[in-house]
């Protein structure tokens, strides 16, 4: 894609990224669909259940029905929300979870738009999200809403810091904060790539990560068992289904962000096994972080509020911090 | 200029965490809960009052219905207290059966606690692995007496039926088996460290505090009083066996989870005794009048059911039927302490505190 940012504005080139946006969104419908599907299945499988298995052969229809339904359900809107911000949340979580997508890059050509500041536009952009969700959480009018928009705005503030700091060993090593040129500094196989020198800094990445997605152990927001659901309690339909949307497509994002930024992207393992496609490698490391998010989902229960500040302020960040003098000292003595 | 105010918070009477229609009004500062007023009643049916115009038999139903995850337990307390009140002979092959699957409620008693626990502290898995386990033991008590949650099973002077063909030996694989999966479920929840941090320390109180509250079964061992019903006032056949009293110290959540998974253990124990030890043949019914009348008088009985200490209390005129019965339901009793434990804790503690305390809606309310 990178040539199409060089040429002049006009309708061809338009046209060309109005279908590729339409491309990465099928993508991402896709991926959206069957994550949500293998995620039912894995657990099921974890908990002695057979997860959705009557829609479609083997259950593969199971969330396009969900879907489906959403859409036909009725659009409830309570009497005494905030009716234009409780319209405008759902819009405002999706568009920047979409929007952190068009700087991913798969291979090394195949990438939506090549930024030098990748990393630091995903924060930016993943910051809106939040907003969003305390809109959200004030705009429905519920205390219970109210309660996890509160939640969750102390915490993705929390673990957006961690989650940067735990970056920085990573692009001081690359010296770029440009993603394709993080992997590109990973070339080579497994020992050359950023999860064994910055060991600490993937386990915090992953950690921060878990809880910027909102997912078990650090669903407080949605806290079911105490705040019913959290800031999305008086959606539903649509609105609730682009919530779950933009939840998913994080889960998208993080994931590929691990595999970039710790995993090597597209490159594989072994000299051996270097006749398989990058888009492969990437796709398979991808698939082993969104599996560990399941994993992880079927197995831990749910920090206590003060415990999770405790852990994101008093122990990741401060280890955080000590990876990058770590990276420092390592840089200048090992090269 | 900012101002704070305090939220009230409406908890219930439906919502998730609240195990049925219990309601709760906080008052919250921040997310610190300054005042908590429990409002029960919601599923008040009247069974006391029912009782008064239904003959003995016919109440049997009814206890099922009070505590409808032990219901075993509650079976057995009217029965003893009419029992003792007509001095009956029950045979000892009824007291097996009855012994049995009490304990082997007590087991699915705990299992559902130990399951809805976690997943009110968030946790999903070990809800489907507990309700696995004890599917098996409903499906037991399905084969003994057609029913799965409502048993009706147990009847004044006896049982209502005798064990099936080879049932003795089905429950006795599923003592076996439930060892092992007691095992699994330490190494998936108990060490974890979470799950540690959450209930450690959490809603403490002392044994002082919890004998003025009158609390009983695990929520008062937890404190280190040893009071096991079982041991200090022995009925049924448990003077027969050998089996601890697993105590606590601190008083806290972690306490009474510890020891509940500890009871589970100690049923397993009484059941592979009582299995050993179960009579080959004889009769399940004792020698019973037609209509049951106990003299005029009063009675008060009490055993423990995994709740803590259930009694029943019947004045007879000399009827067929009681002229007031009236059931202490350990449930509604523990649940007492629940305003004062709540205080300063906020809202996830809130969760943890009223689950540790293991309530079941159909007792408190009765």
């Amino acid at each position: 894609m990178q040539h199409f940012w060089d040429k002049s504005l006009s309708w061809g080139t338009a046209g060309i990224f109005v279908a590729a946006a339409i491309g990465v969104l099928a993508v991402v419908i896709f991926f959206v669909t069957y994550a949500i599907y293998f995620e039912r299945k894995f657990i099921g499988w974890m908990q002695y259940r057979k997860g959705p298995n009557r829609t479609g052969p083997l259950g593969l229809l199971q969330t396009v029905a969900d879907v489906s339904k959403l859409l036909l359900k009725e659009d409830t809107i309570p009497k005494k929300a905030d009716r234009g911000l409780f319209i405008l949340a759902p819009a405002l979580a999706f568009i920047p979870s979409f929007a952190v997508l068009a700087f991913i890059p798969y291979t090394l050509n195949l990438q939506f738009a090549d930024l030098n500041v990748g990393f630091l536009y995903y924060i930016a952009l993943s910051g809106i999200t939040t907003i969003a969700i305390v809109v959200a959480g004030w705009a429905s009018n519920n205390k219970y809403s109210l309660l996890g928009g509160m939640r969750s705005a102390a915490q993705m503030i929390s673990y957006e810091v961690p989650l940067v700091m735990s970056v920085v060993g990573v692009v001081m090593m690359s010296g770029s904060l440009n993603l394709r040129d993080i992997v590109i500094s990973q070339e080579g196989y497994f020992w050359h790539w950023n999860f064994l020198p910055q060991i600490l800094g993937f386990g915090i990445f992953l950690i921060a990560a878990v809880s910027e997605l909102n997912r078990t152990p650090f669903d407080l927001p949605e806290a079911e068992s105490e705040l019913v659901a959290g800031y999305h309690v008086e959606y539903s339909g649509f609105r609730f289904a682009f919530f779950m949307l933009t939840e998913y497509i994080y889960v998208y994002a993080i994931a590929s962000l691990t595999t970039i930024l710790f995993l090597g992207g597209w490159n594989s393992p072994i000299p051996a096994l270097d006749f398989v496609p990058g888009l492969i490698w990437f796709f398979l490391k991808f698939a082993v972080i969104v599996f560990c998010l399941f994993w992880i989902r079927a197995t831990f229960p749910r920090l206590r509020v003060d415990q999770l500040m405790g852990l994101a302020w008093k122990a990741l960040l401060p280890l955080a911090i000590l990876n990058i003098f770590l990276t420092a000292i390592g840089i200048e003595w090992i090269g | 200029m900012i101002r704070t105010e305090e939220l009230l918070l409406n908890v219930g009477p439906q919502h998730p965490s609240t195990h049925g229609v219990f309601r709760i009004i906080v008052k919250l500062d921040g997310e610190v809960i300054t005042e908590a007023t429990p409002v029960m009643g919601y599923l008040h049916r009247g069974t006391e009052k029912l009782a008064e115009n239904l003959n003995f038999t016919q109440i049997i139903p009814y206890t099922d219905r009070m505590d409808y995850v032990s219901a075993m337990t509650n079976n057995y307390v009217l029965c003893h207290a009419v029992e003792k009140m007509m001095g009956l002979e029950i045979p000892e092959r009824a007291e097996f059966l009855r012994l049995i699957v009490m304990e082997m409620q007590r087991i699915a008693s705990h299992l559902v606690w130990w399951g809805t626990y976690l997943l009110d502290i968030g946790a999903i898995s070990p809800f489907l692995y507990a309700f696995s386990d004890r599917e098996r033991i409903l499906g037991l008590f399905n084969e003994l007496c057609g029913a799965r949650l409502t048993y009706n099973y147990m009847r004044v002077g006896g049982v209502k039926w005798d064990a099936p063909e080879g049932w003795i030996d089905r429950v006795k694989t599923l003592v076996k088996d439930m060892y092992n999966r007691l095992d699994e479920y330490h190494n998936l929840v108990s060490g974890n460290e979470i799950f540690l941090s959450r209930i450690k320390g959490v809603g403490q109180y002392d044994a002082e505090t919890a004998i003025n509250y009158g609390l009983s079964g695990a929520n008062l061992r937890c404190t280190g009083v040893q009071w096991d019903l079982r041991k200090a006032e022995p009925y049924s056949l448990y003077d027969r066996f050998q089996f601890d009293v697993p105590v606590g110290k601190n008083g806290d959540c972690f306490d009474r989870y510890q020891i509940r998974m500890a009871e589970i253990e100690q049923s397993l124990r009484i059941l592979d005794q009582a299995l050993e030890q179960f009579p080959g043949d004889g009769e399940t019914m004792g020698k019973v009048p037609r209509v049951i009348r106990p003299p005029a008088g009063e009675i008060y009985v009490r055993i423990e059911s995994p709740r803590g200490e259930i009694g029943c209390h019947i004045v007879s005129k000399g009827k067929a039927e009681p002229y007031r019965l009236k059931f202490r339901r350990p449930s509604f009793v523990n649940l007492q302490i629940l305003p004062k434990l709540l205080v300063g804790e906020n809202m996830t503690n809130l969760v943890t505190i009223l689950g540790g305390i293991d309530i079941v809606l159909g007792e408190v309310d009765c």
